[in-house]
């Protein structure tokens, strides 16, 4: 039978290429189907899929639960890299929510749904404290969100005491771990979030003055838009955005490691916006890219452990990926390769 | 002009005044602090995080920024580590490292310069890069034994004061650095193109500056630097390490901010960076001497600073706006 289901999700991802033909999210798709194949081709495994005990199981179903976090990271940095600003905080703030979900569990003996609501509100006060340095005070958002991103850590380690924290508490377990509809749970998690992200910005006009205040602050305050207050909102989103992927992280491992949760995600949830064809320059975003940036990143991740690459020198491949990207958005590149293919249309 | 002048100086000036005030808390608090062998130390422990924050500060006078930092002195560290391993003479293994760094910093210069590209991307890939190579240098600790090391670097160069005290030749090498990178930005054409750079870039290049030249060439630096920093931390720990120094870049950036460099670029003081060196420098020896604080004390400390100086930057400039 694992034939045949080869063939039908070959088709269904032929299905998305086709549909998403002429639109930006079409090259990272292109791109992940091309990782996909090397894999369906040169790594033994990574395809098969099996369903044990009402669950569907294999690599496929892991990059989806494994990239998780960075989709959710991905949803608030792409919002925030849409108004020209970036937040490098996002690592450093999933460590203070999940610290605060395990010391509320552990501590303080509060209910698994207070636990899980403290470490929201905490996630986004880390927000709005970016977003008063960047929307009030005008810092320039790569120093103001490094300030967090430097004491973050600290402050989650100030929470836990220095100590991962563990605990048992069965509803964050299901937040980390859980099966939905023989899917893992986080994946219901990230497309309610990217659900409730698209209606918010795609079915009002919230989304149009975020692109407007990215493609000049000045010009949008002058019609008349609240540029403050978006950017500040744009910024508790992200914080809030980092905060369940906390709790999802520390769900799964059942602990709050202050140190390493969320470490180098920030870099992941970046490039994935990036590659998702968000500009860092602001002015225009593409949250279904960022779903996809995101899933590309974990698949080379996870193709990288499959061919046996120690996770320390996975950051090659990534380094370069992150400059190609950067290069495919650069204007003078572009001008660079059309020039090269085209001789006497310049 | 005439808001030029504080708009300068205030931030060195604040800085030098936390600087006193924590070196004379210190003294006032533990009976042993104000002896020469800790301010001695406090040179020569943050020698490669000096060296490293003064490459910093030249790329954000020129208004950039580099992140790959902590990945290039721990690249550098391994690679001479290996290099001292298989038999190379040190000082061939320094001069390897010292050009590999500037030339890596070049390249993502080249890169930031010729394709109009974020600095902070192209030095987030630049990190990523250099701390991959390192693990494929080799993925563990390795320990420097030479008598290059053990005799002439740590006894032959170091400076003695009394029979039980010297100086580090760590320590020389960081006001060394110091003194060579202020003259550097103060009295030469590359200098003051790097300030007229920072300050704006389109008034530097219709005023004819060499605007790719000064650009490529500050990022050179700075993996230069970057390296030296490697290099003197090899002196240091006397072992290389690829897992070492992560979030290094974002001390050398708080040092550089707190020492009364603008993050928007063009203004800034070498010599500011050494004070901010010294002050982070203090708060981890601060900490150390009352015991019982806990090392991520010094993360909450640093971040609280950086804001303080970022804020009274912001005050400062839009005081001088309104005059």
């Amino acid at each position: 039978m694992g034939s045949w289901i080869h063939l039908v999700f070959w088709l269904l991802f032929a299905a998305g290429l086709w549909a998403a033909r002429g639109r930006t999210v079409f090259w990272p798709l292109l791109a992940l189907g091309l990782l996909l194949l090397f894999n369906e081709l040169f790594t033994p495994g990574f395809f098969a899929l099996e369903v044990r005990g009402g669950h569907l199981y294999g690599t496929r179903i892991d990059i989806l639960n494994e990239g998780a976090k960075i989709m959710l990271l991905g949803l608030g940095l792409t919002l925030v890299i849409a108004t020209g600003g970036v937040d490098l905080s996002v690592g450093a703030t999933m460590a203070i929510a999940g610290a605060v979900a395990a010391q509320a569990l552990v501590a303080a003996h509060l209910s698994p749904g207070l636990a899980i609501l403290a470490a929201l509100v905490a996630a986004a006060l880390a927000g709005a404290w970016n977003g008063l340095l960047v929307a009030v005070l005008r810092i320039p958002p790569i120093v103001a969100t490094l300030i967090l991103m430097v004491a973050g850590r600290g402050i989650a380690q100030l929470i836990t005491g220095g100590q991962i924290i563990t605990f048992a508490d069965p509803v964050l377990g299901y937040l980390g771990n859980g099966w939905f509809l023989g899917l893992p749970f986080t994946l219901t998690v990230v497309l309610l979030a990217f659900g409730l992200t698209a209606l918010l910005t795609r079915r009002t006009a919230l989304g149009l003055f975020i692109e407007a205040i990215g493609e000049s602050e000045t010009a949008s305050r002058y019609t008349g838009l609240p540029a403050r207050t978006v950017k500040f909102f744009v910024y508790v989103f992200s914080g809030v955005c980092a905060g369940v992927a906390g709790l999802i992280a520390a769900g799964n491992i059942h602990s709050a490691d202050a140190n390493h949760a969320g470490l180098y995600l920030e870099l992941d949830a970046i490039i994935a916006a990036v590659v998702g064809g968000t500009s860092l320059a602001g002015g225009r975003f593409y949250l279904a890219g960022a779903l996809v940036g995101a899933l590309l990143m974990q698949t080379l991740t996870t193709t990288l452990y499959a061919l046996n690459v120690s996770a320390d020198v996975a950051t090659v491949p990534k380094a370069l990926v992150i400059l190609a990207a950067c290069l495919l958005q650069s204007p003078q590149f572009r001008a660079r390769l059309t020039r090269r293919k085209s001789p006497g249309a310049a | 002009m005439k808001a030029r002048l504080p708009q300068q100086q205030i931030p060195v000036a604040a800085s030098l005044a936390v600087l006193l005030l924590l070196y004379g808390g210190g003294c006032a608090l533990f009976p042993h602090f104000g002896s020469l062998r800790v301010l001695i130390n406090l040179f020569g422990d943050n020698a490669f995080l000096g060296i490293a924050a003064v490459g910093t500060t030249f790329v954000i006078l020129s208004g950039g920024i580099d992140l790959s930092v902590g990945s290039v002195v721990a690249f550098t560290g391994i690679l001479v580590a290996r290099l001292v391993a298989q038999g190379v003479a040190p000082p061939a293994a320094l001069a390897i490292a010292l050009l590999l760094g500037a030339l890596f910093g070049g390249l993502m210069g080249l890169l930031i310069q010729a394709f109009d590209l974020p600095p902070f991307l192209v030095t987030l890939g630049g990190m990523f890069l250099a701390r991959g190579l390192g693990f494929m240098v080799h993925a563990e600790s390795i320990a420097i034994t030479h008598p290059f090391y053990d005799g002439f670097i740590a006894q032959t160069l170091a400076i003695r004061v009394s029979s039980r005290l010297s100086i580090p030749f760590t320590a020389v090498c960081l006001v060394a650095v110091v003194a060579g990178a202020t003259a550097l930005a103060r009295w030469t054409p590359f200098g003051r193109n790097v300030y007229a750079l920072g300050s704006n870039e389109a008034s530097a290049r219709l005023m004819g500056l060499p605007v790719a030249r000064t650009k490529v060439g500050v990022y050179a630096l700075a993996g230069f630097l970057s390296a030296l920093g490697g290099c003197v931390a090899t002196f240091y720990m006397q072992s290389g390490n690829p897992a070492s120094f992560v979030g290094l870049e974002l001390d050398a950036i708080a040092a550089a901010v707190i020492g009364g460099t603008i993050l928007r670029g063009g203004v800034g003081f070498i010599p500011g960076t050494l004070v901010g060196v010294l002050i982070l420098g203090l708060i981890q020896t601060l900490i150390t001497f009352q015991g019982d604080l806990n090392t991520w004390w010094t993360r909450i400390i640093i971040g609280a600073l950086l804001f303080l100086f970022i804020l009274l930057q912001e005050m400062i400039s839009r005081f001088a706006r309104r005059s």
